[in-house]
């Protein structure tokens, strides 16, 4: 992508497309009082929706694309991004089983237990 | 000076690979806020205190700031100096907004008695949403002397490769700020 005013009014336009995108899903999903698309669906598509915006920030304000030769911005970026995954990832994974395995009192636990898995 | 992005420019790689450590930290502090969340103490929740129409306020003034360093970005590959600062005054305007909507949240949930000292969510929540303003607090003060060394220097290569790297800065500080909307306010009203 080369550097000129129409990668960045394109880039300024696909940004704010996918931003009213995403308040576009949440709005409808708050105004039909929760029942229009699943939570699970919802999170799945804002946060596709944000990975996206990262790409075409990356492309056309960043320039990641003109990079030519060996791709060490690339390369840094995305075993960063490996990392950043592995700590959200993991330390939600981990912190979720320790609050299930560490609940606070017998009887928070017996709600738990029977609301999760239903005995 | 012509081909700004060169390969062998090793400056914007050393600024890059700052922008990496930078995005461990927002990546820790996003781990913190999401394992932290739904831990309210009893008090305000996310539901509670948040506004989609100020989150998208927000948003939409940081993208258009992002858009506008794009464009001092395009005039001072040009050398136009004149133009460059105009769209630099443009970017620190749209940030100074940005940054006086968002302390202007703080101090309503403050007053509220939402601050960083009620709850496990809202000490991650200021913590991660503060940092990141922190972070367009000093990219404001990067603009002045950007200023400052356009007027006294002009659009010598040292200045032109410091402006190529507060670009960088800035774009980054807007990626930031799209996933904050995204898993902190707008999963937030769900």
């Amino acid at each position: 992508m080369k550097t000129t005013l129409r990668s960045y009014i394109i880039g300024f336009a696909l940004s704010v497309t996918l931003t009213l995108a995403a308040v576009w899903l949440i709005w409808t999903h708050i105004q039909s009082g929760h029942t229009v698309f699943s939570h699970q669906f919802l999170i799945a598509a804002i946060l596709a929706l944000a990975i996206a915006q990262m790409l075409v920030q990356l492309v056309f304000f960043m320039h990641l694309a003109e990079e030519s030769g060996p791709r060490w911005r690339l390369g840094a970026l995305l075993s960063t991004v490996g990392i950043v995954l592995i700590i959200v990832i993991g330390s939600i994974w981990i912190m979720d089983h320790l609050n299930y395995n560490m609940m606070a009192s017998p009887s928070d636990m017996n709600a738990y237990i029977q609301s999760q898995d239903g005995f | 000076m012509e081909k700004i992005m060169e390969k062998n420019d090793t400056h914007a790689f050393g600024f890059w690979v700052y922008l990496m450590t930078d995005i461990i930290i927002f990546g820790v502090l996003f781990a913190v806020y999401m394992v932290l969340r739904a831990n309210t103490f009893g008090g305000p929740t996310s539901n509670d205190l948040f506004s989609l129409p100020t989150a998208l306020v927000n948003t939409l003034v940081l993208l258009t700031s992002s858009f506008t360093c794009g464009l001092m970005t395009l005039a001072a590959r040009k050398g136009k100096v004149n133009q460059t600062i105009a769209w630099l005054i443009a970017t620190f305007a749209l940030g100074a907004t940005f940054l006086a909507l968002e302390l202007g949240e703080f101090s309503r949930f403050i007053a509220i008695g939402a601050s960083w000292q009620r709850s496990a969510f809202l000490s991650s929540f200021f913590t991660l949403v503060g940092t990141h303003g922190l972070h367009i607090a000093v990219g404001l003060l990067w603009i002045i002397v950007a200023i400052v060394q356009l007027k006294l220097r002009g659009l010598t290569p040292g200045v032109t490769s410091k402006l190529t790297r507060f670009a960088l800065f800035w774009h980054f500080l807007d990626i930031v700020w799209i996933f904050i909307f995204t898993t902190v306010y707008l999963m937030g009203m769900l």
